[in-house]
């Protein structure tokens, strides 16, 4: 019989990771946004059979579970990019330009209509109510980077940044 | 003596008494104040805002959600209630699609009935509205969302009567939605068809599939002899569809005669093969007690209830009695025997059936019951779809005469129609087991009560029988877990699905009204208290049917055409998540069952090791590791799959076993 552990691939570990989550909350029922969000955490989305086996593991109905992770708007039933670019259209935003920063990115990174997502897997495009940045109108957020005072000009700089570095 | 705690409604003194809500109180009153979202027996919910009054002091506020309070002044008529309700209407009637005229719930749907009790004649909003694709994917309801008024009562119902929950609210704001988990079509998750969504639904967004025309199709095919079975139930409710007196008797020979008309050959009864299904099932049981076999022995008579212990307790299978329902047994026999009475082939016979029951087109569907891919049932329509063909065809029901069924297949005793009932498929087999062992037949007057569960004793010569009758899944499985844990001995359990039986059944004329349903419970009484024989054995065409055909109940063919096995089912279709990496050479798929059953056997434990001896063992490379839900072999788990190969009950040293096993022929070959 074995018993060591040696290194898993990616998707082992986190599976390893879900079971981890929900031993963490004591497979309680009430805890299900929390493991939601850490399993998101894991995935970068939740994917549909994640859900199942939460559910399963909860002894809720899958129909449930997926009732709260379409309820917020955090969690993300698709996989998104490496690179999820927030646009804020916020209040101050808005009246800041920031629809001209959504089309400019929607151009750049060529996404078909109704896409949020370029096809490479490396960007997410999402507009966010209020980042509670108004200061620095208009906002964009990529990853857990925020810049300010955003113009058409400099988030074209960014992604192209970011493409140079992904070797593009 | 204590002073009386009243309130008023209307300027009128109340007495309170228990009422959990002011709603309770207001229809005490003789008022019936407007809801949706409201019904007794399901949690209270408060979304629909049709039930507002005015409270002297509060202001407007949901009768349903408020508690009676010694003093309360409530207004249930004030010009600013009645405004707020036909606006609620108008607002409801703009948001979805209502098109009457063509909509299958006319003549039933509370909304347009509201609309007019409450004068609303004009929308004046006209929001577009969303593009919701119908849902068609099950033989038994359809769902309509476009139609859907968000009420929440199939939720409910499906979660805490039926204790399944395979629909639910999804998304939010204007977005929000009624749907199946992932939005996947209603068959493609853990529904059982019971259609209880659909009686409920106050609207129509979830119905009853029709299958009229399939049927108005091959009557009008003259290469086909149609015949059509009737069950117990529907003859309990026939008349509500036509607004005419529940006499059992006269409804049951119109249905006759309407059947004739619409150009059936045939006319049978299922109480027929209810009989029968008695006989089997009655000496499995005592079989079982006898010998020492598995107890408790469960019905399966309902579709239902077997497609919930199909997906959810696997461990019971063997515990649910291997007969067929009735519907089942009489599409068996009819095909096995009419083809060649009646000189035509087996293709060329189409058996319909009418049931009180949504579950039974499901049913009808099931592999196990066909030959070399002829179903057994071709069709089947519901009490409501055979009042509309009766109405589509001008018949005019009330004024028909008394037909008789035609034998031997619609001759029964009352043990057969009592079926209808919940604790009538006991109280048949009480019978059966009396006049087995020679004795009187008992009356057991608890069997009888309208609890939704019952657990009693019948003392026998071999020994007491504890029997269970529970209607509503939710609460058979409460008591199967009881079981489980010990805590609840019985030997026999009934399980229906539908409040009531099966005269509450999904596909019986909509009604809300336990008062109704017990109507359909006393009609089914009085079948059986009318009829001259009460006890399967006296059923002499059963008797004939085992002379000539089927030598004795659980003979080897009596098992070939009446008995069936069972599958465990997954709860949701879909893809298993992979664990390995996906690129390289194709490798040999392993599938580890992380279902709940196998998820409660230990199958993480056991992947993570098996997992930690493939690295080990460097051979992560050749293997597509999965975790998969449900191999549908739940009671052996855990289950793991490498390649072909299915190994239950696996632990990691018969899996890594295997494994190697396949690795070494890969090298051999």
């Amino acid at each position: 019989m074995c018993s060591n552990v040696v290194e898993a691939p990616q998707s082992a570990r986190q599976f390893a990771k879900v079971l981890q989550i929900l031993a963490s909350f004591g497979n309680e029922e009430a805890k299900l946004v929390p493991i939601l969000q850490a399993v998101q955490e894991e995935y970068r989305y939740l994917p549909e059979e994640v859900m199942t086996f939460v559910a399963t593991a909860l002894g809720v109905p899958p129909a449930r579970v997926y009732g709260v992770a379409t309820f917020y708007g955090h969690f993300a039933l698709e996989p998104k990019g490496k690179y999820v670019v927030r646009v804020c259209d916020g209040t101050a935003c808005h009246v800041k330009g920031s629809q001209n920063l959504v089309e400019t990115l929607r151009d750049i990174l060529k996404l078909p209509e109704g896409k949020k997502t370029t096809p490479d897997m490396l960007f997410t495009l999402e507009t966010v109510s209020c980042l509670g940045a108004c200061g620095l109108a208009p906002a964009v957020v990529i990853n857990e980077d925020v810049h300010g005072l955003m113009t058409p000009e400099s988030t074209a700089a960014l992604i192209e940044d970011i493409r140079r570095e992904e070797g593009l | 003596m204590t002073a009386e705690k009243t309130l008023t409604i209307d300027g009128l003194p109340v007495a309170i008494q228990d009422e959990k809500n002011i709603l309770e109180m207001i229809r005490r009153a003789h008022i019936e104040l407007p809801t949706f979202c409201y019904h007794s027996e399901l949690s209270v919910y408060g979304a629909c805002r049709l039930c507002m009054v005015e409270v002297e002091g509060r202001g407007l506020v949901a009768a349903c959600s408020t508690a009676p309070e010694p003093g309360m002044k409530l207004r249930t008529q004030t010009p600013q209630v009645r405004e707020l309700r036909k606006m609620n209407i108008e607002l409801l009637l703009a948001s979805g699609n209502h098109d009457c005229p063509t909509c299958s719930k006319s003549g039933s749907c509370k909304l347009q009935s509201l609309a007019e009790r409450l004068g609303v004649t004009k929308v004046r909003f006209h929001a577009p509205v969303p593009e919701r694709p119908l849902d068609t994917s099950s033989p038994s309801i359809l769902r309509d969302p476009s139609k859907c008024i968000l009420c929440g009562d199939c939720v409910r119902f499906c979660d805490e009567i039926q204790g399944i929950g395979a629909i639910g609210f999804t998304h939010r704001g204007s977005q929000s939605m009624v749907a199946p988990a992932f939005n996947k079509g209603i068959a493609e998750v853990d529904c059982v068809n019971c259609g209880q969504c659909a009686a409920i639904c106050p609207v129509g967004a979830i119905t009853v599939k029709s299958d009229i025309e399939k049927v108005f199709d091959v009557l009008g095919d003259p290469s086909k002899t149609v015949i059509v079975q009737v069950a117990p139930a529907v003859r309990s409710a026939m008349a509500e569809a036509f607004g005419l007196p529940n006499d059992t008797f006269t409804t049951m020979g119109r249905i006759v005669t309407a059947l004739r008309r619409l150009g059936f050959k045939k006319v049978y009864d299922t109480s027929f093969t209810a009989d029968l299904t008695i006989w089997e099932e009655a000496t499995e049981f005592i079989n079982r007690k006898q010998k020492g076999g598995k107890l408790p022995l469960f019905t399966s008579c309902c579709p239902a209830w077997v497609k919930l212990a199909e997906h959810d307790l696997p461990e019971i299978l063997d515990n649910i009695s291997s007969c067929r329902s009735p519907q089942a047994m009489f599409g068996s026999l009819a095909k096995e025997i009419l083809p060649g009475e009646l000189g035509i082939q087996r293709e060329d016979l189409v058996v319909v059936s009418v049931m009180p029951c949504t579950a039974k087109k499901f049913e009808a569907t099931r592999p196990e019951f066909a030959v070399d891919g002829n179903p057994d049932t071709d069709l089947v329509i519901t009490t409501q779809e055979l009042a509309r063909m009766i109405q589509d065809a001008g018949l005019l029901f009330g004024e028909l005469p008394v037909g008789s069924l035609d034998m031997p297949f619609g001759f029964k005793t009352g043990a057969g129609v009592i079926f209808a009932n919940s604790g009538g498929v006991s109280e048949a087999v009480v019978r059966y087991v009396a006049g087995h062992l020679g004795e009187e037949n008992p009356v057991v007057q608890e069997l009888r009560s309208d609890k939704n569960r019952r657990i009693l004793e019948v003392p026998t010569k071999l020994g007491a029988i504890r029997m269970g009758v529970v209607y509503g899944l939710a609460e058979a499985q409460r008591l199967v877990k009881e079981i489980q844990a010990g805590q609840s001995d019985v030997d026999f359990v009934e399980v229906m699905a539908c409040p009531g039986g099966c005269i509450g059944g999904a596909g019986q004329p909509v009604t809300h009204s336990a008062a109704t349903r017990e109507q359909r419970t006393q009609a089914i009484r009085r079948v059986d208290a009318a009829l001259d024989l009460h006890c399967p054995q006296e059923n002499h065409y059963v008797k004939e049917m085992y002379s000539e055909r089927l030598e004795s109940p659980n003979s080897h063919q009596a098992h070939h055409l009446l008995h069936t096995h069972y599958q465990s089912r997954k709860r949701i279709q879909g893809e298993g998540i992979s664990l390995s990496d996906m690129t390289g050479t194709p490798k040999i798929p392993v599938s580890f069952c992380v279902g709940t059953a196998c998820h409660l056997r230990g199958a993480e434990v056991l992947l993570k090791k098996v997992m930690a001896c493939v690295d080990q063992e460097d051979l992560g490379d050749r293997f597509d590791i999965r975790a998969t839900f449900c191999m549908e072999s739940c009671d052996r788990g855990p289950t793991v799959k490498v390649d072909d190969i299915v190994l239950h009950g696996a632990t990691v040293d018969s899996v890594m076993g295997l494994i190697r096993e396949v690795v070494a022929e890969g090298a051999k070959g």
